[in-house]
């Protein structure tokens, strides 16, 4: 049982090494294709200060994972003597650890309220930028042998569906395009994390989730993403800042700087974030 | 025997010292200052997260908060499921232990071994495990669906399991240990004076080593109430149906860290209340 276990872990592993490497290509081919539309204000300033050094510890949502991964490289290339640590985890965790006086420079949050936990706080300098957005899609098993089409299509009966809790930003956006759409959905648990929505669906013992368009395509072919209209109106967006304590502000802005530049929304936008 | 070998051992390091330190501190009540300081930093680790856990509850708005239908749910079900989960480890892990104890078989030290696996195993892995195994797509859980249409992810039955699974261990390790070390001449005279094998166990040997069990059913009983990790990878999280104690307070956390704290408090006094409850009467008897 415990090999299984291991093996799936590494299945999964290396599929995530794949996503990445993926994503890698993709950032590295539209880099080409971006230095001539990339001549933000931004971007100048990240590439006009030559000497950055030191390490950046950057805290950011775990749906952020692949592309700031992706980012986090390239700004090192770019860079050479920075290091970019990410602590990757839930925002309302992440957030807590900030308040507490976790050591980071950067916090970049899957949503405004739980950023609104670190500008409360005052551990913020600025005001936060919301870099991407992430709109929610239905992931079913691959094939959709259900045919689920659309948002309505889940309250059929028979159909296993998870949601997020709705203490957790997907499974509160899932509630909000529900109630748009008048629909009464009782699935059969509400998961704690987006993640453990879609783990569900990938493992088969779900029929569907509601998850972001991220996450589908952060799970390759393992589900199949069904778009439906009513997520437009539970678009989650994702602010960024420099902390206050940040103990490299220097090399953080830069990078910083990096997400929000041309080159840096187009890796977003390849693991399915939209433009802000 | 070990008892022979204690004072020995213990005395045989501190030759140099006792003396004195025993004069100062007085006759019988001589505690060593190396281990009166360690001991008390120990106490005082352990005891303080549950002072800060009372200090910083919400006493003025606990009431109301308690009174909610969701949290009586988690209750509730927290504790049928905690002792659902404790009677099927009497059922199956008695046996369990006994056959390990008893007798001899190739392999055994390696199924020892395994079978104390959940305990160091992170929960979360026992979930997953749990769902590769008897979810609906799992190995076993997929002729279970097909043949009898029974599926244990998100039902109540498959928070037993999964807290089964987990607490299960202490169960067979507690009544390993208690079957070790009761004689097993009682047994042997039984059987010689005509008693199967199976009667002299269930009438010797399950008198004999009733406390341990008893002991073992607590520690197990304890461990299922405060399981989370492969709860909600393997049942998921319904209000009613499969959201424990734990779970509501850690989704609790998420947006209300009063409600959570609260919440904690309730399973913190049900926790305490059976330990201590139970522990005076059972667990030094043994």
């Amino acid at each position: 049982m415990t090999r299984s276990v291991r093996r799936t872990r590494r299945m999964l592993q290396v599929a995530g090494a794949g996503a990445a490497a993926l994503m890698a290509l993709s950032a590295c081919s539209s880099s080409s294709t971006s230095s001539d539309s990339s001549a933000t204000k931004s971007d100048k300033s990240s590439s006009a200060s030559p000497k950055l050094s030191g390490d950046v510890t950057v805290f950011a949502a775990a749906s952020l994972k692949e592309s700031f991964s992706t980012l986090g490289k390239e700004f090192e290339k770019q860079h050479p003597g920075t290091h970019v640590n990410f602590n990757f985890g839930g925002s309302d965790s992440l957030a807590a650890s900030i308040t507490g006086g976790a050591p980071a420079d950067v916090f970049a949050a899957a949503s405004p309220k739980t950023m609104k936990i670190v500008t409360d706080k005052k551990d913020a300098t600025g005001t936060p930028a919301v870099f991407v957005r992430n709109q929610l899609e239905i992931a079913t098993v691959p094939g959709n042998p259900h045919k689920v089409a659309s948002l309505k299509d889940l309250t059929k009966p028979g159909l296993k569906i998870v949601l997020c809790d709705k203490t957790v930003p997907c499974g509160a956006a899932a509630q909000k395009a529900l109630d748009a759409s008048h629909l009464k959905l009782t699935p059969a648990s509400y998961e704690q994390d987006v993640k453990g929505a879609l783990n569900k669906v990938e493992l088969k013992e779900a029929d569907a989730a509601v998850v972001y368009k991220t996450d589908v395509k952060s799970a390759g072919g393992k589900v199949e993403g069904v778009e439906f209209p009513e997520s437009a109106k539970a678009i989650n967006d994702y602010p960024i800042v420099l902390l206050k304590n940040a103990p490299n502000a220097g090399t953080a802005k830069a990078f910083i700087a990096l997400v929000q530049s041309a080159e840096g929304q187009n890796v977003l936008s390849g693991a399915g974030f939209l433009k802000p | 025997m070990t008892s022979l070998h204690k004072p020995g051992a213990a005395t045989g390091p501190r030759t140099d010292r006792p003396r004195r330190r025993r004069v100062g501190t007085g006759g019988r009540r001589g505690v060593p200052l190396p281990l009166l300081l360690p001991g008390l930093l120990a106490l005082a680790f352990l005891l303080l997260p549950l002072v800060a856990l009372l200090i910083r509850a919400p006493w003025r708005s606990l009431p109301g908060r308690l009174s909610s239908t969701e949290v009586w749910q988690a209750l509730q079900l927290s504790l049928v499921s905690a002792t659902a989960a404790t009677a099927v480890s009497l059922v199956l892990g008695v046996p369990l232990a006994w056959l390990l104890a008893r007798t001899d078989f190739p392999g055994r030290g390696l199924v020892r071994a395994l079978v104390t696996l959940p305990l160091v195993l992170p929960p979360v892995v026992g979930g997953v495990a749990l769902l590769l195994a008897l979810g609906r797509n799992g190995v076993i859980g997929k002729w279970l669906d097909a043949w009898f249409g029974i599926t244990l992810p998100f039902t109540t039955a498959g928070v037993v399991i999964a807290e089964a699974f987990v607490a299960m261990p202490f169960l067979v390790i507690s009544v390993e240990g208690t079957l070790r070390a009761a004689d097993p001449r009682f047994e042997e005279a039984a059987t010689t004076l005509g008693a199967s094998r199976f009667t002299a166990f269930r009438r010797v040997t399950l008198p004999l080593i009733a406390p341990g069990i008893a002991a073992g059913a607590v520690l197990a009983w304890a461990r299922a109430l405060g399981e989370f990790g492969a709860t909600i990878t393997f049942a998921g999280n319904f209000p009613g149906r499969t959201q424990t104690m734990p779970l509501a307070v850690y989704l609790a956390l998420q947006n209300d860290p009063d409600a959570a704290v609260s919440l904690s408090l309730v399973l913190l006094t049900v926790s305490i209340a059976v330990l201590a409850g139970l522990r005076d009467r059972w667990m030094t008897t043994s």
